[in-house]
């Protein structure tokens, strides 16, 4: 879940009343925010780095909110006072416009090069803005939420802002060889190719994580204006000629990506949020994007949908018996102007562009609850009338627990995951006679298979409590995973059934007693000949179906452990 | 394995052993005892018992076993407790008196031509001894040596500075040593203040010199020969603790989880079969109508398996509709607009939530003709690609609840999570809007927490997406509401936080 920080003072400002923080943060938690911490500069840097760095930082107090992941239009400030303040009925939902320019239209053409990199591009224009210190950190620190969130990381989508003043269109979106690139980045005093480049920003903090996307391709991305001035290289950096600052006063704003769909919903976002500090507020200006098949599409796409639910539907889905204009109003205060048309129980709602989250009925009968309020939902009991069944395996399990440990032995809880050494070398087998399901990205070693067998979650069990009296007596019962090429994943797993029994004095006679009682409980004789069960020294094969007595020596202690597999027929068989 | 509780353990450290060690010493100190009184006679005022045990040469413990004793007698004796405090070397600060510090020992181990790191780390003094020696700036590294780091003497001679003071500690002149030095010697675990309990005996009002033993137990031959009548008995001591039984103990955790079962059970819930860790991503994402590039289906979030690293079968015509719905949307959706791939899907994982079984489960109540309504439940593991620590776990458990009916609204999913957490011994409820790729609408469920003072969430529900059911087969106007929280949280905090959490040695 992103986490929004803003100033505190800042927000009340612009919500016109102060709250204290616990109703603020009862006014988060009835609209789905969660005011997660309430802090300052000061406080996070004395946290991080101590109190003596912290000195000269503002002690100004943050908010940090969490916000809901879909929803993209409350990741700064502006955003989230306009939701809140429509949500208190203040204000009414602003509408966007796209506007054509008085002269000549922004142009950006894209050329075939991209298509095998980052095929997508999407732009527009907010003139005349005018910024403060606090809009324009607010207007990096967005591009910055989007580009953590909805762009992955920038892989899907990235952001270039651009003083449009300092550049002259059209602009080109083409891909290049990195050598063949050459310009001075963001912050930099000297021009650079793309290669020497990538180099530098391997040490860069912030930038590295994003060197990834295009390092091992043949041609990098970049966009030129008309005079071959670098706008940008996406996803990585944007030039420092056409950088923005406080007194921009014409962005050109261009994302690139790899998905479309993204692409145009992020740059609505940018220009929906910040065309509020527009000399026209609200509105943006278009600009035309020229694909390689010559085709040419304008942007932002701003676009309202308009959807149609019964209200009886949203009673329906929710639980509650609001009339239709009630309903309307709730979904008015979410943002979602509705009006009630037609017999007078349609709900026509109007989808604005800053709700891509919005695309099923369903999330409109969520938003109507709540706006009507989760908590005045009135409780009831459905009368869905079931019999109850347990899972066979897990009831068997179950029954046997109680009696393991009435028997003298610990139940013990240990890692389905660990190292390929824990269940191969360790026990004397082979990696691959195990047959045993490989992670292939495991941050440790102790993460890279699932175990084939329980043994060494008891083995490091024991370990870890050499201090305990002895003797030690535990059990696990609990599943492995072999891999098996009849079933769907190709992997299946076993419950298995693995103790120990950890002494000065050797105790075959323990552990085999233990397995007697195993035995007599689940009713199986003893003895081959009557169809019971038969004791034989393992080969170390871990998937065997038979019970299996293993010794293990070592260390002055004799350790006897026994591995009894469940199969579905113990049960079956039974009928428990 | 560090889930397991030591306090499961059978007890044999602690109140259970003081009560052995009383029982023993009282059986052993009439010898004790005797002699006691005997030096008490002779005695100008009273004795220390400490120094009465050197003198015997045996265990203060038992001597303090006879002052005990004696004591329960009424008023033959009188006993004032003493404390002193007193510098002792721990187990390794004698190791380290007797053979030298850790530094020292690397400093000597290092020959002329000097040694690889590697190997110095291998020796048993080998880490710490290396970054104090370091710091002492007694030895150097070189890195660029052809086999790897090499470790050379930089001092040709040193003082063992540690063991000089460690021995003067031990030769009970610990005063010599400033405050600083000793509390340098203390954090290294090497030097330990220790208090020391005496008695200060000395004679009672009812002194006397021969004194009748006590029995401790009622023997059978007492009883038949009758004896027992003329015998003293020792009362006994209500304010030891007992011998704990003997006995095997379930998981504390596996407890919960049996608890949890047991209210499904009486809630009308069936189990829905969650033997299966390996997960295809399909089910585990992509039949939930979570997109491809949804940041759960991250490598850093989810494990992914090398092998088998790829389901082998996936139910090719309802794939189809979850690929349509995804790309293009569909039943009343639409859609995420991207393109849906294959490959993606096939892709196997440790499942990173139990709603992938439920969605199995679901698929299969879909293609039974005419529906009917069901109430399912799961608990069992799941995983997620973190690097242990005091807060994340790669492995918990996941409690999930499923109902499946014709017309279910919020409020019926608001009047299950009621009763179901009202069994948990949970009352104060509240409900916060939520997001999650499946359910729409969301809720996270708080309850107050009474010991914290505020809010805390205890679990996540919600109302399935019908651009999940919808391609299962499930009719339009079934609705699906459930419920998921981590087996792991509640148990801590249903119990004294922090105690869930036993940290073990790796």
């Amino acid at each position: 879940m992103p986490t929004v920080s803003v100033k505190r003072d800042l927000l009340f400002q612009a919500l016109g009343r102060t709250y204290t923080d616990e109703e603020f943060d009862e006014l988060c938690f009835e609209f789905g925010l969660e005011l997660d911490e309430i802090t300052s500069e000061k406080e996070i840097i004395s946290k991080e780095q101590g109190n003596v760095k912290a000195a000269g930082a503002s002690d100004v107090v943050l908010y940090k909110i969490d916000v809901p992941a879909n929803r993209y239009d409350l990741l700064c400030l502006e955003g989230l006072v306009r939701g809140l303040q429509v949500f208190k009925e203040r204000i009414k939902a602003p509408v966007y416009k796209r506007v054509m320019p008085d002269g000549k239209i922004q142009k950006l053409i894209i050329t075939e090069e991209t298509a095998k990199i980052r095929p997508f591009a999407v732009a527009a224009v907010l003139r005349n803005i005018k910024f403060t210190k606090d809009r324009y950190d607010s207007f990096i620190e967005l591009q910055e939420k989007l580009h953590q969130n909805i762009c992955r990381k920038r892989a899907l989508v990235a952001i270039g802002t651009h003083d449009l003043d300092t550049l002259s269109g059209p602009f080109t979106y083409t891909a290049k060889r990195p050598s063949d690139i050459k310009f001075k980045p963001l912050n930099k005093t000297k021009e650079y190719t793309a290669c020497e480049l990538m180099n530098i920003y391997k040490t860069d903090n912030h930038l590295k994580h994003y060197l990834h996307i295009i390092e091992n391709k043949p041609l990098y991305p970049v966009i030129y204006d008309s005079n071959g001035v670098v706008l940008s290289m996406p996803p990585i950096i944007n030039g420092d000629h056409s950088r923005i600052t406080v007194n921009t006063r014409n962005i050109f704003i261009e994302c690139t990506g790899t998905d479309f769909t993204k692409a145009k919903i992020v740059l609505d976002i940018i220009v929906t949020m910040f065309s509020e500090y527009c000399e026209n507020q609200f509105t943006v200006e278009a600009a035309e994007v020229v694909f390689p098949n010559g085709k040419s599409y304008t942007f932002p796409e701003l676009a309202y949908r308009k959807e149609m639910v019964r209200a009886d539907l949203i009673n329906k889905k929710v639980g509650i018996r609001e009339t239709p204009e009630n309903l309307a109003k709730l979904l008015t205060r979410m943002y979602l102007k509705s009006e009630v048309i037609g017999d007078g129980n349609q709900i026509e709602i109007e989808i604005p562009p800053t709700r891509a989250d919005i695309i099923h009925a369903c999330d409109i009968v969520e938003d109507a609850a709540i706006a009507y309020g989760y908590n005045n939902i009135q409780m009831t009991l459905p009368k869905t009338y079931t019999i109850a069944n347990q899972f066979p395996l897990n009831k068997l399990t179950e029954l046997l627990r109680y009696d393991m440990a009435a028997a003298g032995f610990t139940e013990v809880l240990t890692f389905a995951l660990c190292s390929q050494e824990d269940i191969a070398d360790k026990l004397g087998l082979d990696i691959s006679a195990t047959k045993a399901v490989h992670i292939s990205n495991p941050k440790t070693a102790e993460f890279q298979v699932a175990r084939t067998t329980l043994l060494p979650g008891l083995l490091k069990t024991i370990a870890a409590n050499r201090k305990m009296p002895l003797p030690l007596k535990l059990f696990e019962i609990s599943d492995i995973v072999i891999k098996d090429s009849n079933t769907d994943v190709g992997a299946k797993n076993y419950r298995h059934l693995c103790a120990v029994y950890y002494n000065k004095n050797p105790g075959f006679e323990i552990i085999h007693g233990l397995l007697d009682r195993i035995m007599q409980l689940l009713d199986v004789p003893p003895g081959e000949d009557k169809g019971g069960y038969v004791i034989k020294a393992s080969e170390g094969k871990t998937d065997e179906p038979n019970p299996e007595l293993v010794t293990v020596s070592g260390g002055g202690y004799t350790l006897f452990f026994m591995k009894l597999v469940i199969l579905i027929w113990d049960f079956r068989k039974k009928g428990r | 394995m560090a889930m397991h509780s030591p306090d499961s353990g059978s007890g044999g450290s602690g109140p259970g052993q003081d009560t052995l060690s009383t029982l023993e010493a009282a059986m052993a100190d009439g010898p004790v005892a005797e002699l006691l009184l005997r030096r008490l006679e002779a005695s100008d005022g009273g004795l220390d018992s400490a120094e009465l045990a050197a003198e015997l040469g045996m265990e203060h413990q038992a001597v303090v076993g006879a002052v005990k004793s004696l004591q329960a007698l009424g008023e033959v004796i009188e006993a004032e407790l003493r404390s002193t405090k007193r510098w002792e070397l721990t187990a390794e600060g004698e190791e380290i008196a007797r053979e030298g510090s850790h530094e020292a020992r690397v400093f000597r181990s290092i020959p002329p031509e000097g040694l690889a790191q590697s190997e110095l780390m291998r020796l048993p003094s080998g880490k710490v001894g290396f970054s104090k020696a370091m710091s002492n700036k007694w030895i150097r590294v070189d890195k660029s040596a052809a086999d790897g780091p090499r470790v050379f003497r930089v001092v040709d001679s040193m003082e063992d500075e540690v063991q000089r003071r460690l021995q003067l500690v031990q030769g009970g002149q610990a005063e010599k040593l400033g405050e600083k030095e000793r509390s340098e010697l203390r954090k290294r675990k090497l030097l330990a203040e220790v208090t020391l309990k005496t008695y200060w005996v000395s004679k009672g009002s009812a002194f006397s010199t021969s004194i009748s033993k006590q029995e401790t137990e009622l023997s059978p031959e007492m009883i038949s020969s009758g004896s027992w009548r003329d015998r003293p008995f020792k009362p006994y001591n209500f304010l030891a603790h007992g011998v704990l039984p003997d006995s095997g103990h379930l998981h504390p955790l596996l407890k919960v989880r049996s608890q949890f079962r047991q209210i499904f059970l009486e809630m009308g819930f069936t189990e829905m079969p969650t033997d299966n860790f390996i997960e295809s991503s399909f089910w585990n994402f992509d039949a939930l109508f979570q997109p491809q590039q949804h940041p759960a289906r991250d490598q850093h979030d989810t494990f992914f398996l090398r092998d088998p690293a790829e389901a082998l079968q996936l139910p090719m015509d309802y794939v189809q509709r979850v690929k349509r719905t995804h790309s293009q949307g569909g039943y009343g959706s639409q859609g995420y607009k991207y393109t849906w791939k294959l490959d993606e899907a096939r892709k196997n994982l440790l499942r990173t939530h139990t709603t992938s079984a439920s969605a199995r489960a679901l698929y299969r109540l879909a293609q039974k003709k005419p529906f009917t309504p069901v109430k399912y439940f799961s608990i069992d593991r799941v995983f997620r690609n973190e690097t242990l620590d005091a807060t994340h776990l790669a492995e918990f458990h996941q409690i999930e609840g499923v109902v499946a009916d014709h017309g279910l609204t919020l409020g019926h999913l608001m009047g299950v999570l009621r009763e179901f957490f009202t069994k948990l011994g949970i009352t104060q409820l509240r409900f916060k809007p939520a997001y999650n790729p499946y359910t729409e609408p969301s809720m996270e469920v708080f309850s107050y927490h009474q010991g914290l003072k505020k809010w805390v969430e205890v679990g996540n529900s919600g109302v399935f997406r019908p651009e999940m059911l919808l391609p299962m087969g499930l009719p339009e106007n079934v609705s699906v509401i459930a419920w998921g929280l981590s087996l792991e949280r509640p148990h801590r905090r249903l119990r004294d936080m922090g105690q869930s959490r036993t940290a073990h040695p790796p």
